[in-house]
């Protein structure tokens, strides 16, 4: 089977729509436009670890449906605040009560 | 041949890099006849058997976004099974072609024709060509992906049959020669979607509300130009590819086909196969002195609205043959030609007239009654002729 090998003229595919750019079928020129996106900003409560509590189990990481805890040097967990929404499953799941949901203030 | 086999010879020739199926009746013999092919070789194609509808319309889009041709044939149930992906592949302007062999819906279970699964998918940004004849299946066909692929399109198409009714008959058509379908139809050549490492970038992001409606936008206005990338493609094809045998379709493909509606005071509106029947009807009431005509409905999606009004300009009546319904509201032909009427102000009466819903045969006295009550007005403005 061939291998389209086609480049794409992204100057090309851009035209403008009631004065916004769009491309055609919103590609864009470039990957990870997920983590460029930052949702942290949706969030009304936010977790906060206890770490005397926290027994660096990683339930929190392995439920968490952003992908938004991340394991610090002393083995513990933290939560990335850029991506977190708040959704609490991580202090639902947590077996030593280490996480509380507290309301954001900002 | 067989129609369904004048769409397997089609993809043939169109030599898609994919194709995923499903088998679902009446489809199969389409899908089947095409995995001989690529079994014995004669095309070079992934042929993907995928576990539901769902996933053949999904390898599709993803097959489409590395920047190949891909290919997928259903009905009915399954037609409906793909509805949330066809938004995606058309959102995401991938040219993917498939054949809906039409079929009625459940419940309850029938595997018949009407026009129901289509007509439920109008507003999914797909095109859709219907066909009335075995040698319509095959061109159409060629054409979809020619229009489709086309750089001011890039949206997907479907081309419609009516199942068993036309699927399954046997029928003359010309196939044309590979050599001239490969200079009508060059490989396609992506110029937006090509997942490759070597190149990294992103297809089907989130929207926000401050670009979603631009993006909408664009893709309508696609589908706008695709009126005249349509007819320009229909011309191109009728010249370079004359009629070969008689009657197997119109002399020069256009959105719609206009049958004896030279002075027509009647004019009958149908899709698909049922238009046989209706020439037919329309021949008899001719050699009564009755002015009567066949608007043949070819391109339903983009709904060509000049062609329809130039069409219908002079006519005092209009009959619509919908062989789809919406309950709680009129047929979606009557619905949208009627829109069409009012805006070019032409005081014509239209009528809708629901007939053969799960392969309900329609028979010329249907028709010819279709006729008399639009004559005389009688009967309410949605009739169903059992």
């Amino acid at each position: 089977m061939k291998k389209p090998n086609q480049r794409i003229d992204f100057e090309g595919i851009k035209s403008k729509v009631g004065g916004v750019e769009v491309t055609t079928g919103a590609v864009l020129e470039s990957s990870g436009s997920t983590s460029k996106t930052k949702t942290g900003g949706w969030r009304s409560m936010k977790p906060v670890v206890d770490e005397k509590k926290c027994i660096g189990c990683g339930i929190c990481w392995t439920f968490c449906p952003e992908g938004c805890i991340e394991k610090k040097d002393n083995k513990k967990f933290q939560v990335n605040f850029d991506y977190c929404k708040g959704c609490g499953i991580c202090a639902n799941e947590c077996p030593v009560k280490a996480i509380a949901m507290v309301k954001e203030e900002k | 041949m067989e129609a369904s086999h004048a769409i397997s010879e089609a993809v043939k020739m169109i030599k898609p890099q994919v194709i995923a199926a499903y088998p679902i009746t009446p489809q199969t013999h389409i899908v089947e006849r095409i995995s001989e092919y690529v079994a014995n070789g004669e095309i070079d194609s992934q042929y993907i058997r995928v576990e539901s509808e769902f996933s053949a319309i999904s390898a599709c889009l993803g097959a489409e976004a590395t920047g190949v041709r891909a290919y997928t044939s259903t009905s009915s149930q399954g037609l409906a099974l793909m509805f949330e992906v066809l938004f995606i592949v058309s959102g995401m302007r991938l040219p993917v072609g498939m054949t809906v062999v039409n079929r009625a819906l459940s419940a309850p279970i029938n595997i018949w024709n009407d026009h129901q699964d289509s007509m439920s998918c109008r507003d999914t940004g797909w095109l859709q060509l219907y066909a009335e004849t075995a040698q319509e299946c095959f061109d159409l066909t060629l054409m979809q992906y020619k229009i489709s692929e086309n750089k001011d399109v890039l949206l997907p198409s479907m081309v419609c049959l009516d199942g068993f009714t036309l699927s399954h008959v046997y029928e003359p058509f010309y196939v044309a020669g590979e050599e001239d379908v490969k200079d009508f139809l060059p490989d396609y050549v992506p110029t937006h979607a090509v997942l490759d490492p070597e190149q990294p970038l992103t297809l089907g992001p989130i929207a926000f509300p401050s670009h979603y409606m631009e993006l909408r936008s664009a893709q309508v206005e696609a589908m706008e130009d695709s009126i005249k990338v349509i007819e320009k493609t229909f011309k191109e094809f009728s010249d370079k590819f004359p009629v070969q045998i008689k009657g197997s379709r119109p002399e020069k493909y256009f959105h719609v086909e206009e049958y004896r509606m030279e002075d027509a005071d009647i004019a009958f509106v149908a899709l698909g196969s049922v238009c046989g029947s209706v020439k037919d009807v329309v021949d008899d009431l001719r050699t009564k002195g009755e002015k009567a005509g066949l608007v043949k409905i070819i391109t339903y999606r983009p709904f060509p609205r000049d062609a329809l009004k130039k069409a219908l300009k002079d006519v005092k009546k209009v009959a619509v043959i919908e062989k789809a319904v919406s309950p709680g509201g009129y047929g979606p032909v009557f619905e949208e030609l009627s829109s069409l009427l009012y805006e070019a102000k032409s005081g014509a009466d239209i009528r809708n007239f629901v007939v053969g819903l799960g392969g309900r045969d329609v028979k010329l006295d249907h028709i010819q009654k279709i006729y008399d009550m639009t004559k005389k007005g009688s009967g309410k403005r949605q009739e169903w002729l059992f």
